[in-house]
């Protein structure tokens, strides 16, 4: 057993601490719609919390709820254990950062990061201060005189970035901040965001479409879709444990098969069609006989040989349809005799190695016994 | 690249002469030096002189300001929270009423808005005089100004207040240092408007006006019927020339804007 050098941020499994954000039985309505649907979340202090959801599931609406634009139809959001409902916007510990950044376009970059602490009363020296180290944290220094309109599409989300964090709310909601911008700069404001974070100790709820962006950041990502949360958990266990198909399916990339179950001892065993041997697998849920199941396993657990591996009770043998070359990996789609196709997914790590497999090779795909999840329904 | 044709060119001109080939005429003989307006004597500027030395017509003209500015500054606010009410509060019970009401004055035939303030400041036993022009060129300018403003705050991106409300301005705060300054030059060229509507005005100032103040349209019309003078001429003349400024000023304004806007563009990129 090793230990962890440092200690586990997981302050979700630890009964005594205190959430800085609760949601109980929320629902919101518009009309007859209901964006949101009987939600209940604990988010904590520190924590860099992703909303993860195709457009329209009801992210930016929850975000909206927590800066105080929209009231619950149902339920209460607590916000350091207090009722925020009859607090208006202006008089909340929370910032938000618009998807359209929101910027005053009559103002300066310098004068709309010092807007929010001009309202709160601070002057003189110790606003320009602030202000200063704001635009150093974002580096934005050589434009603190420039309107919004006369700098870059990066430029200015640095510019809302730093004038919600310019207060140093408890909270800060980022709603797909870094949606307009290019890969790089992208992965550059993604670390810089979470170094902003380590130095400030702030709360982010952050919204975006991205998965992979919510995999770097995030210290927890609610996999939402139609105003529910499917699943809540750490970007590790959403990949490797998810709890349903359709978070399984909206994570990365991943063979579902659809199969029958029949539990043997702690293992499981999958009919999946005629012509293939069973597979087998593990599973923490009980099955009973006969009961419909998907397993999900993810291409690059699927490793591809020409001959046989017999340390494994997963072998199947198919055809090779296609190999998708990308650089550091290969895919290879494999049909079945089933007519199923399964993806694996090798790494190269040798330049320009003479392929052993090409297209129509017959090839035996393998996997472990724990490598895929079983999943019901 | 079109070209002016003869024809073009003949449109162009019958229109154009059609429109101001009166108030030329009128602004040349407000230069004639003969007392008979219809035969031309000779260039002079005595009749400007003549203006300045009647008492009358200068009073005229001191409550024809007086009104303008007052009435066009209430209706600019009125106009502008009206407007500010009617795009941003959404639905509520009676909006299109509301806002069908608002707009209606614009139709309305003038006789009838002067007629009914009449009746509501006798009703209410208010004296004829400065106050009462006033409050009837509010009334009635203010829908002009409350149209200029509420078609800007249509374009109006509702998030900026948001974010104002989000950094902890109060409501009336995310107005003043907000939305105002963004639909600034909206709020002037209606000001402007509505000053200009003032100044124009006679049929609403003919029911409103009393004996102890008289605007100059009135003291025109009423001189005209006397017959026609140079010095009327010369006074039209001055007219012209204020409401020229105030509408070319009232587009400047609002062009204006897109122009710094630009330059400040070029300059960024240039530094
Ligand atoms: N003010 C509103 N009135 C009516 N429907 C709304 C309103 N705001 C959001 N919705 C609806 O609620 C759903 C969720 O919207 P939203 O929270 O913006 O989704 P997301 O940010 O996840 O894309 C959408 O179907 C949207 O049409
Ligand atoms: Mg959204």
């Amino acid at each position: 057993m090793t230990e962890a050098l440092r200690p586990v941020f997981a302050p979700w499994n630890d009964p005594d601490e205190k959430p800085l954000i609760q949601f109980k039985n929320v629902t919101k309505r518009f009309g007859d719609f209901t964006a949101i649907d009987d939600l209940t979340i604990d988010i904590f202090e520190r924590e860099f919390f992703a909303l993860l959801g195709p457009s329209g599931c009801g992210k930016t609406t929850l975000m909206r709820m927590l800066a105080g634009f929209e009231t619950p139809t149902e339920g209460t959001i607590l916000l350091s254990g207090q009722d925020i409902a009859p607090i208006q916007p202006n008089k909340r510990a929370v910032n938000m950062m618009f998807q359209s950044y929101a910027l005053f376009p009559h103002l300066s970059v310098w004068e709309n990061i010092a807007f929010g602490l001009k309202r709160e009363g601070m002057k003189g020296d110790a606003l320009n201060s602030r202000v200063d180290e704001m635009l150093r944290l974002t580096r934005l220094e050589r434009f603190a005189k420039r309107k919004p309109h006369q700098i870059s599409g990066g430029q200015r989300q640095r510019v809302a970035l730093a004038r919600s964090l310019a207060k140093a709310p408890k909270l800060l909601l980022l709603d797909e901040p870094l949606g307009a911008l290019d890969k790089k700069l992208r992965q550059d404001t993604q670390f810089e965001l979470m170094d902003i974070q380590e130095k400030t100790g702030t709360t982010f709820v952050i919204v975006t479409h991205d998965q992979e962006e919510a995999m770097t950041v995030a210290s927890r990502i609610a996999v939402m879709d139609e105003g529910r949360m499917i699943q809540v958990d750490t970007p590790a266990r959403i990949y490797e444990a998810p709890n349903t198909v359709y978070v399984a399916d909206f994570i990365g990339d991943v063979n579902i098969i659809e199969g029958r179950a029949t539990p043997s001892g702690e293992h499981v065993q999958i009919a999946w069609g005629e012509g293939v041997s069973d597979i087998t697998g593990t599973t923490d849920t009980s099955f009973e006989k006969g009961d419909k199941v998907h397993f999900a396993i993810r291409p690059e657990k699927v490793s591809v040989n020409v001959e046989k591996p017999d340390d494994t009770p997963n072998a199947f043998q198919g055809k090779v349809l296609d190999i998708a070359y990308l650089g550091n990996l290969s895919t290879y789609h494999v049909e079945m005799p089933n007519g199923q196709i399964i993806k694996a997914q090798s790494a190269n790590t040798r330049r320009l190695s003479r392929r052993a497999i090409t297209w129509d090779d017959t090839v035996w795909i393998s996997f472990t016994a724990t490598a895929g999840v079983l999943l019901k329904g | 690249m079109r070209r002016l044709t003869w024809f073009n060119t003949t449109s162009l001109t019958l229109g154009f002469a059609f429109l101001y080939l009166p108030m030329v005429i009128l602004v040349i003989y407000s230069f004639n030096s003969s007392k008979l307006v219809t035969v031309w004597a000779g260039f002079s500027t005595k009749w400007y002189g003549e203006l300045m030395r009647n008492e009358a017509f200068l009073d005229a003209a001191w409550v024809t300001i007086k009104v303008a500015v007052l009435s066009s500054t209430f209706a600019t606010v009125l106009g502008t929270l009206a407007a500010y009410v009617l795009v941003r509060a959404g639905r509520f019970w009676g909006r299109t009423l509301f806002s069908g009401m608002i707009y209606a004055p614009l139709v309305m035939p003038e006789v009838i808005t002067g007629l009914s303030l009449l009746l509501l400041f006798i009703g209410i036993g208010l004296d004829r005089g400065v106050m009462t022009i006033v409050l009837a060129h509010t009334t009635f300018s203010m829908c002009y100004v409350s149209v200029v403003v509420s078609s800007r705050l249509a374009t109006f991106d509702m998030s900026l207040e948001e974010a104002a409300l989000d950094l902890g301005s109060t409501p009336f705060e995310a107005f003043r240092l907000v939305t105002l300054p963004i639909i600034a030059p909206a709020v002037i060229s209606g000001w402007l408007l509505a000053f200009t509507l003032s100044l124009d005005d006679l049929v609403i100032a003919s029911f409103t006006s009393g004996p102890s103040a008289t605007t100059l349209p009135i003291k025109i019309f009423s001189a005209v019927r006397l017959g026609v003078s140079p010095e009327i001429n010369a006074l039209s003349t001055i007219m012209i020339a204020i409401v020229t400024i105030g509408v070319i000023s009232a587009s400047l304004i609002s062009k204006r804007a897109a122009v710094r806007q630009r330059l400040e563009e070029q300059q960024a990129v240039r530094s």
